[in-house]
């Protein structure tokens, strides 16, 4: 506010603020500034304790994983100059044996046992058991003997590999859970190589196909519907739109649970064609790729029709018959005039869509079989079944950091501020 | 009644409802449906009207998260939980249950002393016995014209009886189920399973039917796939083609071979405050009256004394009337290698 409050040069001086009137100029500005952004304390408030906050923990937890280190740090600590042949030093492995007795105690050996078990599967059990095993021996018998009792309590504790495990889970902070989302696994000798399970990039890929499939569709579909609305008159532009906002106003899982009732073996879809004498027997559509495609297009239909239909309102009609009375046949004049006019309400749309689909989970959950699965569910599978939280947050700031790639390479591409919504 | 009144008795009534939700002494949370109507039914309204204690009842769908979510943040809940045994060991091991002195359990009510009335599986270190289920097949009657299945190999064997095969969407009892169609004794299953090969030997196994078996998330979709013809053999969880049968009259036969049967319990989460009223509530639930309400839904008591009760006519849809057909489920096996088969599985599916 300084220079640009300065007298050009050609103004009379008495026509300019002199500094006092420009300090005080400024700080009304900035007053004025303050007040107005009060406005948005609020959701800023809102989005640091409902978005920043749960993602940042969703972050933090991909990485970080005390479980371990926090239940046994002494173990640990007399591991870290184990080479990792043969069985650890008598002493490491007293120390573990009095651990393994205080974790059976206030039964926290699970944890340990789940940790792991993650890295080396088979040997929760052997973890447990042998807590269950230390659980009544005295202190001193353990500090004297534990190494034999381990063994004696399980033969695994012999091995080393179960031993290198325990080191491994033992780190508080790990790139495990990335690499395990990518498909990848850390050797011993710390080279980074493919795993035997090779399912994550797969479904990362399939995800984004299938998003970018249902994304051509409801284009194919949207364009042409809100193109029609935008020119027809206002009754039946109104119809038209409460035939789109009407399906956009019922519970998703209503749609969902409707699209099973279509689609089932013997459902409307089915008996329908075999009425009519276009099959014998019944196709199978549900539960398959086909049916999430076909289920999600619907759902996401008016996020692409809305954006567009705002924006096509906007172009005035007289700028294609001006086209098409200097000579240019129609379809060249839609592809010159209005299609890059109507591209923010387009690209607004694609992007919604695209988005939305890339992260959706009910509709595939319910409809989606086997091959129409898409990441989100495996997520909810780590969340909700094996409980791997880290693994699941792994895979969703994956997810997070795709979409941000994707928006950027937009913004690039085609540029942010292209995108209409109104 | 003036329909005046009728409304105000009515508001009163929720008011009155409204204010005992404050007071409430328990929450309880088991699986819903037909079972938890049951439950409800035998267990949960007798007790309150025994003792006076309020029961919020709720709904879960089962497996750890929401305990786990619960004791991390230090924001426990529930006070009892109705757990699958496959889960209860994760659960006890991890602390999110407690265990349970099973010295103070009542007797049965023919004077048998608790621990000799429990089949020994039900008296878990972290719970207590409630009921025996299994996971069995069965097939519309429709389906097939000739002879129907008989066997496992028989809902292998897609050439002998075509037809889809509806199963539910994980590895478990699935792998056991293919490694017994596949010639594994069933003392051997888990044994086998735990092995690179065995594994591999029951994907191999799944493989020869994978375009013929269509997936389901929630058991109760099971019933339904038979009934709209989704699919012609389902894997199901006994009571609910029982009661699609019993309820629906539903032309559908359960196959018990090798059924794959389990426990639930009830489990006292650990950091209750309520764990003296939450353990009186387990007494009174595993009584052998309240178990052997469990009928209604072909599930097994738990009590020797409780499956007396049972007519003798209804005792055959019971699943403690199978396990001499049917394999144990290995809760210990599967908190080895649930994680592990998870992803090998899911690997499997997207091939």
């Amino acid at each position: 506010m300084t220079d640009s409050s300065l007298p050009e040069p050609g103004v009379r001086r008495s026509d300019a603020l002199d500094r006092t009137d420009a300090a005080n100029a400024a700080r009304n500005e900035r007053r004025r500034r303050g007040r107005a952004f009060l406005f948005v304390v609020p959701l800023l408030v809102f989005i640091a304790f409902a978005f920043v906050a749960p993602i940042g923990t969703m972050l933090f937890r991909s990485v970080y994983n005390p479980t371990t280190a926090a239940l046994v740090p002494e173990t640990l600590e007399a591991l870290r100059d184990w080479d990792g042949e043969g069985t650890p030093d008598a002493e490491a492995m007293r120390r573990f044996a009095v651990d393994m007795k205080r974790m059976a105690g206030d039964r926290t050996s699970g944890q340990l046992a789940e940790e792991v078990n993650r890295l080396l599967p088979g040997t929760s059990s052997v973890v447990k058991s042998t807590a269950r095993a230390l659980r009544r021996v005295d202190d001193a018998e353990l500090a004297a003997n534990g190494d034999a009792l381990l063994v004696e309590a399980s033969e695994r504790w012999a091995e080393p590999g179960i031993w290198r495990a325990l080191r491994r889970s033992g780190r508080t902070y790990t790139e495990g859970y990335y690499l395990t989302a990518l498909d990848l696994e850390m050797t011993r000798e710390g080279d980074i190589q493919q795993r035997d399970t090779q399912i994550y990039l797969k479904l990362y890929g399939k995800t984004l196909w299938m998003a970018f499939v249902i994304t051509v569709l409801t284009i194919v579909l949207g364009y042409p519907l809100a193109f029609y609305m935008a020119g027809a008159p206002p009754k039946v532009a109104n119809i038209l739109m409460v035939f789109v906002l009407l399906p956009f106003w019922t519970s998703l899982l209503v749609r969902t649970t409707a699209w099973i009732a279509l689609l089932q073996t013997n459902g409307v879809v089915n008996s329908t064609l075999m009425a009519l004498g276009v099959t014998n027997a019944p196709l199978e559509m549900l539960y398959t790729q086909f049916s999430t495609i076909i289920a999600m297009t619907h759902i996401l239909l008016p996020f692409m029709v809305l954006p567009l239909y705002s924006v096509m309102r906007g172009i005035d009609p007289s700028y294609m018959r001006a086209a098409m009375s200097m000579g240019s046949p129609p379809i060249p004049a839609f592809l010159r005039i209005y299609l890059p006019m109507s591209l923010p309400g387009l690209s607004a749309g694609a992007l919604l869509v695209f988005i939305i689909s890339v992260g959706y989970y009910i509709t595939p959950a319910l409809v989606g079989g086997t091959d129409g699965q898409m990441i989100s569910n495996i997520i909810a599978f780590h969340m909700q079944q094996s409980n791997n939280w880290e693994l699941a947050a792994a895979l969703g700031s994956l997810l997070l950091a795709l979409i941000l790639l994707l928006y950027w390479l937009y913004d690039r591409f085609v540029g942010a501020s292209n995108i209409k919504l109104g | 009644m003036t329909k005046t009144t009728k409304l105000l008795t009515g508001a009163a009534a929720l008011a009155l409802a409204a204010g005992a939700g404050h007071a409430q002494d328990l929450t309880v949370t088991s699986f819903g449906g037909a079972y938890g109507a049951a439950q409800k039914e035998h267990m949960i309204d007798p007790y309150m009207e025994q003792s006076g204690a309020n029961i919020l009842f709720e709904d879960y769908g089962g497996g750890v998260a929401e305990m786990k979510a619960q004791a991390e943040s230090g924001n426990v809940q529930w006070d009892v939980v109705d757990v699958e045994v496959i889960d209860l060991e994760r659960a006890c091991s991890e602390g999110y249950v407690d265990v349970i002195d099973h010295s103070v359990l009542p007797p049965g009510d023919d004077g048998t002393p608790a621990a000799e009335d429990f089949i020994p599986e039900a008296l878990h270190e972290c719970g207590v016995g409630n009921i025996i289920w299994s996971v069995i097949w069965a097939y519309s009657e429709d389906a097939f014209d000739g002879a129907a299945p008989q066997t496992i190999e028989d809902v292998f064997d897609t050439e002998a009886f075509p037809g889809k095969r509806g199963l539910r969407k994980r590895p478990q009892v699935n792998m056991e189920w293919a490694l017994l169609a596949d010639g594994v004794p069933r003392e051997e299953v888990y044994e086998v399973l735990a092995t690179e090969e065995g594994q591999a030997r029951a994907f191999a196994k799944l493989d020869t039917i994978k375009d013929d078996i269509v997936w389901y998330d929630s058991w109760s979709q099971a019933p339904v796939l038979l009934n709209d013809g989704g699919a012609q053999i389902v894997q199901s969880a006994n009571g609910r083609i029982f009661a699609a049968i019993q309820d629906d009259g539903a032309p559908f036969a359960m196959g018990w071979d090798d059924n794959v049967y389990d426990l639930d319990v009830w489990a006292i989460m650990a950091g209750t405050d309520k764990k003296d009223a939450a353990m009186e509530f387990v007494k009174f639930a595993t009584g052998t009256v309240p178990l052997s309400g469990m009928q209604d839904v072909a599930y097994g008591p738990t009590r020797k004394s409780a499956q007396a009760l049972i007519p003798e006519e209804l005792q055959p849809n019971l699943p403690s009337a199978h396990t001499d057909e049917g394999l144990k489920a290995d809760g210990i096996f599967w908190a080895d290698f649930g994680e592990s088969l998870g992803e090998k599985f899911n690997e499997w599916l997207l091939q």
